[in-house]
Parts: structure tokens; sequence; C-alpha cells
């Protein structure tokens, strides 16, 4: 087959099974064991499967929901739906019914492919709000004995099914995959969005195998890369590190054995490339730095010791630039005896690429990474580019740009700051919603990021904010939220903010306390506590994060022009901000009208002399119950400092 | 989300609407007017009841009943004066522990009694101690039929690993975890016996709202997809009344009741054992 007509997933995998069918496609750990499957198992299994569903009667253009967590069966049912001409359409495995109910309706799903009885159950319960569902297809069998409808099948019956299809109808599966052309549509993928109901993001084949192509090879990813898939199968990101570029580069995608062991199964595996957000490297470095708080004296002195020469000139030595022979030597001793154990203990000893994206990674943690010697960079990418925007060139990394244009992006800034985009991975339309389509898709093919951002004088491209957020303070000072909380998110204390200022005189915010760490630090000064209401209202507490939210502002007073967004006064939340309450979204983002309103009477006091508020809100716990937590909120000032004289504009 | 079903399926792991009527044929165990004293003290006397094939039966009772005494009577821990104790339609005197544990009675504890230096995995390891054939140091060498017995013994264990949804503290000391797991690595020890009748000693004891709701899908799991039967001490009435099909009171080491749910909700014996009564 010509290289050109490998336009979509189906072809691709003949391809693999035909020229490296021995070669491993994917992995799972199963009962303690690392399982595999090479490209041509995963050939006869996507052939059974899709004969199977044919003969149930999918056709071109259905849409297949596929629900659970990373598991090959379910990479198979993608490239299954694809194989018939129908589309897959993910959806997160921790949403709730009501959420998953909108999709499938939206989306006019007809068939689903659930992970397990958890997600079979879900499927049942809003089986009556949505019509079109005619089929559930389950992979686990776990429980599922008592379930006598007769529109659940097991996915083992209907392979076994489409094998005896594909006997009588030799040959119907190549002509069903041949019917594939690179324009057809690949994949809907809903985001969850921070408003409103999620869109679903139309993606072609092209979109997809065109940028995943385009980002291996500036990196150079071959066919004997190891990757962990551990994120959501929804997230396009997942779609575009373990699908695409799996298929694109042939390199095999390995599965946790449970959501629970992804740090144990990432040590075992020791992948070469891996993504993961800021929020996960930067609870690996407060895991490390709790443990090395809890080793004996003489670890801890050698660990801090090293620490400072990585910190010197790690980077320099992972940039290939010039250092002295001495500390050439002691960067060698450290990786002899500290970074070299450390990274085997995370898993990251043999990585050669590792991304991070989607929210700003604090700067202490960017370098903490790189300098014990792991390829952290950042990109900037949405799920209407198919992930990416900008990529930091090896060599040109810092923490506080996301990078140069991927190969074939153009970008341009308009002159509200916002960023616009232009690429081959730019998506079809949102499914069914031509008014978002046409807000996000200007007629000339540029794309709207929805970010505020600029690009610097080196030619990265740096995100101050969401363009919507960016507001002003009365006295008409540029107020850009997501800078302040990032900055207060970078303290290892503080797990989250929510900033506010947009049209008042100053800028407060609230605060969720980062239990892990801030629990480990009262444990150590012997301070008991019982729940995190208790620990977020003590007033040592306070004291701490006070000192860092003084931090911050002297950090701000030093920005020209955000020298106005100095935090005036602060409080702690009495209780986490959770997505089960809807105040983030699943991937961890603030939703800030919810917040606002729920949180009314605390914002109010937040603008008034008050030192302290009562507050009731009601909580959703795990299973869909109701509570209410109640609280008398202390509301703290800080300090604040003059502005400075700006310094040079490059230095910001 | 609201409403009660939602809250059902969490609980039984089951939609609603498809809980079958369940109907118990044979006694798989029965105690006859059991008396059980030490010294002076009489902590059991002359109960009777029967545990039936695939049931689940709790044994409730205010502090001191006998409750737990009953249990170790069953395993043969404690040997009693009097009575008759059926097991599997062959009538004794008293039962002997490793003797229960060949015929298949397994249990838990109250406190905890796992081996707390040893992985989670050894733990469970040692519940297939009893169906291990080869001998100590045929083991040690690990060689030919010995390594394809333990890879079998392993394969059991890790089912029931991913049963319990403990992948992730498999190789964890137990002396780490948390009580709540720890509760959970017991049970896994229970189940690697294959057991025919589980004892269960008081297993949600400690453990918050949502470790009690992942229990009691355990114990509905096991007595339906390995259709074992289950006798479990509980001072949860909510878990006793919800997964139990029958329950019988103790009360100062006499039986005070016996019947489902429903009946011992309303009994007035009970209510008064349980909240005290006026004089």
């Amino acid at each position: 087959m010509a290289q050109s007509e490998l336009d979509t997933f189906p072809k691709l995998l003949l391809e693999h099974a035909r020229t490296r069918g021995g070669k491993p496609a994917m992995r799972e750990k199963d009962y303690g064991i690392w399982l595999n499957w090479t490209w041509a198992e995963a050939e006869e299994n996507v052939r059974a499967l899709a004969c199977g569903l044919a003969a149930m009667g999918v056709t071109r253009g259905d849409r297949i929901a596929i629900i659970g967590d990373n598991r090959p069966q379910l990479y198979w049912s993608m490239t299954v739906a694809q194989s018939l001409g129908a589309v897959p359409v993910p959806l997160y495995q921790d949403s709730v019914a009501s959420e998953m109910a909108f999709v499938l309706d939206h989306a006019e799903v007809r068939f689903a492919i659930a992970e397990d009885q958890e997600q079979v159950d879900k499927l049942l319960e809003i089986r009556d709000r949505c019509p079109l569902l005619e089929q559930i297809v389950y992979d686990d069998p776990r429980g599922m004995r008592h379930y006598t409808q007769d529109f659940l099948h097991s996915y083992e019956a209907v392979q076994e099914k489409g094998r005896v299809y594909n006997q009588e109808h030799p040959g119907f599966f190549e002509a069903e995959v041949a019917k594939g052309k690179g324009s057809d549509v690949s994949i809907f993928c809903y985001t969850s969005g921070t408003t409103g109901n999620p869109k679903g993001v139309v993606l072609t084949f092209d979109n997809i195998l065109k940028t995943a192509k385009n980002a291996a090879e500036l990196e150079g990813l071959h066919e004997d890369e190891e990757m962990l898939a551990y994120l959501p199968m929804a997230w396009v990101g997942d779609h575009i590190f373990s699908y695409g570029q799996s298929y694109v580069c042939g390199f095999c995608v390995s599965c946790p054995e449970s959501g629970a062991t992804v740090m144990e199964d990432l040590r075992e595996l020791g992948p070469t490339y891996f993504f993961a957000p800021p929020r996960i490297f930067e609870n690996i470095l407060t895991t490390v730095m709790i443990r090395m708080e809890d080793a004996s004296a003489f670890k801890r002195k050698m660990f801090h010791y090293f620490m400072g020469v990585a910190r010197k000139v790690g980077i320099a030595i992972l940039e290939k630039r010039p250092v002295s022979l001495l500390d050439r030597i002691k960067y060698a001793l450290g990786e002899l005896l500290i970074y070299g154990p450390l990274k085997n203990t995370l898993g990251f000893s043999r990585i050669r690429l590792a991304y991070t994206a989607g929210e700003a990674i604090g700067p202490d943690i960017f370098d903490f990474f790189r300098a014990i010697g792991v390829n952290l960079k950042q990109l900037y990418g949405s799920t209407e580019a198919s992930v990416f925007i900008t990529i930091q060139p090896n060599g040109e990394i810092r923490a506080d740009t996301v990078g140069r244009p991927a190969p074939e992006v153009e970008l341009k800034i308009d002159d509200d700051g916002e960023v616009y985009f232009k690429s081959p991975g730019v998506f079809l339309e949102y499914y069914k919603n031509d008014e978002a389509t046409q807000e996000t898709k200007t007629p000339d093919g540029w794309v709207k990021t929805g970010d505020a951002g600029f690009i610097d004088d080196e030619g990265h491209l740096r995100i101050i904010d969401r363009a919507k957020d960016v507001g002003k303070l009365n006295d008409g000072s540029l107020f850009a939220p997501k800078f302040i909380e990032n900055k207060l998110k970078f303290f290892p204390n503080i797990r989250e903010a929510v900033a506010f200022g947009h049209e008042r005189d100053h800028v407060t915010a609230f605060i969720n306390i980062d239990l892990q760490a801030m629990g480990s630090w009262a444990e150590r000064n012997n301070l008991s506590y019982g729940s995190y209401q208790e620990l977020a209202a003590n007033p040592r507490v306070y004291e701490i994060i006070k000192g860092h939210v003084e931090q911050v502002n002297r950090d701000l007073a030093a920005e020209s022009r955000l020298s106005g967004s100095q935090i005036h006064r602060f409080l702690i939340l009495h209780k986490e901000l959770d997505a089960d309450d809807g105040e983030i979204t699943r991937t961890r983002k603030v939703r800030r009208n919810v917040v606002t309103e729920r949180y009314k009477p605390l914002v109010d006091a937040l603008y008034s002399d008050a030192k302290s508020q009562y507050i009731e809100t009601e909580l959703t716990f795990e299973d869909g119950r109701k509570g209410k937590i109640e609280a008398d909120v202390r509301i703290e000032d800080a300090e604040t400092y003059p502005a400075q004289a700006p310094q040079s504009q490059a230095a910001e | 989300m609201e409403g009660t079903s939602t809250q059902a399926a969490a609980e039984t792991g089951e939609p609603s609407q498809a809980a079958p009527e369940r109907s118990f044929g044979e006694a798989l165990l029965s105690v006859e007017n059991i008396s059980l004293s030490f010294g002076g003290v009489k902590a059991i006397s002359d109960v009777s009841f029967d545990v039936k094939k695939g049931e689940i039966r709790a044994i409730i009772g205010p502090n001191g009943a006998g409750k737990t005494s009953m249990l170790n009577v069953i395993n043969g821990f404690y040997h009693p004066q009097q009575g008759v104790i059926t097991y599997k339609g062959e009538a004794r005197k008293q039962m002997r522990p490793h003797k229960a544990a060949k015929q298949g009675i397994a249990r838990t504890f109250q406190n905890v009694a796992l081996f707390r230096g040893m992985s989670t995995l050894d733990n469970i390891m040692t519940g297939r101690l009893l169906k291990m054939r080869s001998n100590i140091l045929l083991q040690a060498l690990y060689w030919g039929p010995n390594q394809r017995e333990e890879i079998r013994h392993r394969e059991f264990c890790e089912r029931i690993i991913d049963f319990l949804e403990i992948q992730s503290i498999r190789k964890t000391q137990v002396g780490r975890l948390p009580y709540g797991l720890q509760k959970r690595v017991e049970l896994a020890r229970a189940l690697a016996m294959e057991p025919d009748l589980l004892l269960l000693d008081e297993p949600m004891a400690g453990m918050n709202v949502e470790e009690k709701e992942d229990m009691c899908r355990f114990v509905l799991d096991v007595n339906d997809e390995f259709g074992t039967t289950i006798a479990l001490i509980e001072h949860d009435m909510g878990v006793v009344m919800d997964i139990s099909d029958r329950v019988v009171v103790l009360d100062h080491g006499a039986k005070l009741a016996d019947g489902t749910p429903d009946e011992i909700r309303n009994n007035q014996e009970v209510i008064d054992a349980y909240l005290g009564v006026a004089h």
C-alpha cells in the first residue's frame, strides 16, 4: 500500500498487522501480570468486534459511545467504529449519569460500549432519556450475571458472533475499511466546557493523523517508544498521544491495572514518552518532598545537597550547554546517588520526552524535573486544534512560555490580545451547534482559542489567561485572575485559588489548602485536626497562607501591568472545590460563575469589613447523595506593596 | 440523581428493579441448644439457630450478648459444654479449628488479625496454605510441579485481589495500611480459602460511610459470585437490615428473636433490648 493511502486508523491497523504483526501493539496489566497483544492480535480483535457489531446492525454514519478506563478493548472499539464508518464518541468514565445523558442524546448514539457494571448501570439509569440508544456491549462480565435485558451483550459474545460473520462474509471487513477516507469524521470529542453544556468537537482522520505525524516527526518519535495510557480516553490529548501517535509511529501503548496503580505501573513500565498535566507533576514532587522530610537526616542532607547541584547545573547539562568539569563530576555523582534512584522510583528512568500542558506549571516544579534530567517540555493546544498549537523546541525551554508554533501552524494575536491559530488540525465543526462553530472559526480559517496571550521577543507564545476572564478593576487596570491564581497555586500548600476583582476596587481571593502538604506540615508540628474544614480554619494555617499571599503581592508589584492586582483580602474555603458539586470541571478547571454564585455571601464579605462570615453549603457525595456543610469562615487582610518602577520588559 | 433507586443501586451493586426473591433450601450449619460458660460466667445459654446454604445470616445483639463467642463455637475455637453443631450434615459435640478450616469455614476477626509485617499478597497467599500439596522444602526449591502449583495459587489470589479491588496495595506491607483496607485484606485472605461458610466478625466496624458501602457491596458480591454462605456480626443496623436475609438476635447469651429483617425491626423485645425499657 502506498503511504498516501494510509489515511484512516483502520487502514493503518491493517498495515501494521502486515508489516509488524509480531510486535506489541498494546499491553495491559491484569491479575498482576503484563499482558501483550501484537498488532496482528489487535487486528484480529478489531475485526471480530467490527464484524459482530455489523451483524448487530451498526451501519456507516452511526455513533458509538465508548465509556470506561483506558483498556485495550476500548481503544480497539474506537478502531472498530471507524472501520465500519461509524464515529466513536468517548465519554469521561467518571461523569455522572445526567452528564452522560446529554452527550448520548446530543450525539444521537445508537450503540454503547461500556467497560463494566458501573458504566452499564449508568447507561441503564438514563436509557429512558436516550431513546436512540439501542444496544449496549460490556467488556467486564463481573456482576453482570443477573442482567437479563436482551439489549445487553458481552464483548466476547459479540466477537464470537463476529468471527462467524467474518467467515461467512470473507472480505467484508477489508471492504468496509477501504471505504473510509481521510476527510471522513474520525471522532467526536466532547469538551468538558467551563460554561454551559459540553460541545461536540468533530475531528476528521486528516486532522488527527496530520497533527500526530507532524509532532512525532518534530520530536523524532519512533516505533520503539513506550507509553502509558492513563488519562481519560475522552480527552483529546489521550486520543492523540495514546491512539493517534501510536498508530502513526507503530509504538506500543500500555494500560495500567487500575486508576489507583498508575504510579506503580509507571515504575514497572519505564515509559520513554510521557504526558501529564501540571497537577500530576506537582503531586509527584509534593510526594517526593514529603517522603524526604521523613527520611533519615543523612539521606535528607544528601538529597538537599545534590538537589542544589542539580538546580545549579542540571538544566544546563540537559540542554548540552557548557558546564565546568567540577560541576559535571558533582552532577554525575548526584546521578549515581540521588537523581538516578529517584527517577527509577518514579518510573522516569527512560523518559526521552515528557510533555505537560493544560494549565501553567509552577516554575519550581518545572525546573525540578528538568534539573534531575527529565526532558519535560510544555505545549499549548486545544481540542479544536487536535491538540498541538505550540511546542517548546529542544534547547529553548522556559517555564513561562509555551513555545513556538508546531509544524504547519500559524499564529496571530488580535487587538484584544486573544490568540488565533490556523493548522491542519483545525476541527470541522461543533456537532449540531453552528452558532458556536461560527463564533469560534472565522470565515478565513482562523480559530479563536479564547486565551489571551502575546508573542515574546524570541518568538515564543506566552499565555496569560482566558480572554473572557481578563477583566478590569474599577480604576481601569488589568485584572487577569488566572495569572494570580496560578501564582498562588505554585505554592505546594495551596491546591486551588479563585481570584475576584473584575469591576471591583481591589482584588480578593478564595483559597483551598492542599490537604496532603498542609496535613503533613500539621503532623510535623503536632497539630491535630479532624477534617479539611478544621485544618483550613486553623489560625496557624492562615498565618502560612498569608505569607504566601504576600509573597504573590510582592511578585505582582514587580510586574508593571499587574501591580494593581495585588490581593487585599483572602479567605480559606471551608470545603474543597469539587467536580461533583460542579465547582470545577472534571479536568479541574474552576467554574468561576458557579463558585461566585454558590459562595456569594463569602464574596460579599470579602468586599466588606467583616472579619468572618457564616455560610451553609450543599455538597454532593460520590454516590450522588446530598449533604450540608456549615462554617464560620475567617477573612484575613494581606499586606500590599507599592508598584516598582518597571524593569526591562524582556525580564518579565 | 435524587431518589432512592440510585442509592439502592450503589449499595447493592444491582439495579433495584432486578432484586429477585431469594429462597434457600437446606441448612448448611445448625447449632442446637448450645451453652457455653467460662467458669461461673455463662456466655451462651441454650441457643439454637441455623444457617441455610447460600444465605447471608446476621447475628446481632448488644455488647456482651455472646455474638463473637458464638462464632468461636462455630469454628471450634471455643468448645461448648452442651449442644450439637451440625455442619454439612455431620453432627458433633464440638468443632476443631483446623477441621473447620479444612471443611470450608473461614473467618475474619473483630480486631484485624493479619501478619502485619507481610505484604497484602503474602497475607492472602497464607489463605491458600491448606490447599497446597507440596511441602515446605519442595516449595523452597520452586521447581517443576511446585512451581506450577505456586503459579496456580498465585493466580487464584490475583483473582481475589482483582475482585476486592486492592491491586494498588498488592505489595504494600499490611501494617502500613489504613484500617478499612486491612479489613478488606482480611476478607481477601478468608476468601482465598475458597470457603463454603464465611464468618465475618464486625466487617464494617470503624469504617466511614463510603468504606462501609464498599464493604457491603463486596459482601453481597462474594455471596452472589461465589455462592458463599455468610454469617456476620454487625452493629450497624442499616447495614444488617439491608444485606442480610435472616437475622438472629442474642441478648445476655440467650436467643431473643430470629427472623427476616422486617420481622426483627418490628419485634418489641428486640426494640426493648436495644433501647432499654422504662421501669
